[in-house]
């Protein structure tokens, strides 16, 4: 249990560091980063090299948006082992509905009660 | 590639002001990136490990479950204004786990609002959530073709 505790927070922290590695050395912006980590994870999950990554270390690969590109890709891989060609289409959102349900909803909902700062 | 553009975001500007620092921030940086990313992750495993064991969800939807949570306290803590000192402090730490694709749809959610509940708050949700979506979806979509027509 603790094991599994220590795996994830290290690779999950190095995942994060990786990131902070390409803002320090390229003039990349987050939103450019976050494009990046999800094409990555699909790729990565495609060349099934992020389902044992994610076996070891758990939340710690799946919560990054590297993740996010594994949820998508096994989610399309499944469906379209589930019924054919169309699942190529289906399976993707279906897999990460959750999370981006959650971001839609409580997104609209802040941003519906709460006012802007001042930064 | 636009790289010189002027960005007003003031978490860009802080990331720039950072680079042009001098470089014993360096490793100031990465450790803190490490460290607040590794956490939030642990979260995302205490919040899935939880949530299997009171509801008995499978491992699919515990992740879900962690997702939910997560993108749920992101929200809050941009909305009470918490999450940019967090965002400041942890740079890619806090940007690269699920909490940075929140972030990145409910603070300009909040910050557009004023421009109307259509194209301001509707629209702006999806300023950098939009691209994303875009090319995950895409790229996991054209692997779903491949493997439906050469490998399944």
């Amino acid at each position: 249990m603790l094991w599994m505790y220590l795996k994830v927070f290290v690779v999950g922290g190095l995942i994060c560091m990786a990131g902070e590695l390409l803002v320090l050395l390229t003039k990349l912006t987050p939103a450019r980063i976050l494009v990046c980590y999800i094409i990555a994870g699909v790729v990565l999950s495609a060349a099934g090299l992020y389902g044992p990554l994610a076996e070891f270390a758990g939340a710690g690969a799946t919560v990054p948006l590297t993740g996010f590109g594994h949820a998508l890709c096994q989610g399309v891989k499944f469906s379209v082992q589930e019924s054919g060609f169309i699942g190529a289409f289906t399976g993707g959102l279906a897999a990460t509905a959750g999370g981006i349900a959650a971001a839609v909803f409580f997104g609209a909902l802040v941003g519906l009660i709460f006012k802007p700062h001042s930064k | 590639m636009n790289r010189q553009r002027v960005h007003t975001d003031p978490e860009y500007y802080s990331k720039m002001t950072d680079r042009f620092s001098p470089p014993s921030k360096f490793g100031k940086c990465l450790l803190r990136a490490f460290w607040v990313g590794g956490v939030i992750c642990l979260l995302g495993q205490g919040i899935a490990d939880g949530g299997a064991a009171l509801f008995k969800l499978s491992s699919r939807d515990a992740s879900s479950l962690a997702s939910i949570v997560l993108v749920f306290i992101t929200a809050l803590l941009t909305g009470v204004g918490v999450f940019d000192k967090i965002g400041r402090y942890a740079g890619a730490g806090s940007f690269v786990p699920i909490t940075g694709f929140a972030n990145a749809m409910v603070s300009p959610a909040l910050e557009y609002r004023r421009e109307g509940l259509v194209l301001g708050l509707g629209a702006k949700l999806f300023t950098i959530a939009g691209p994303v979506l875009v090319y995950g979806v895409s790229a996991s979509v054209i692997y779903g073709i491949i493997y439906a027509l050469f490998v399944h």
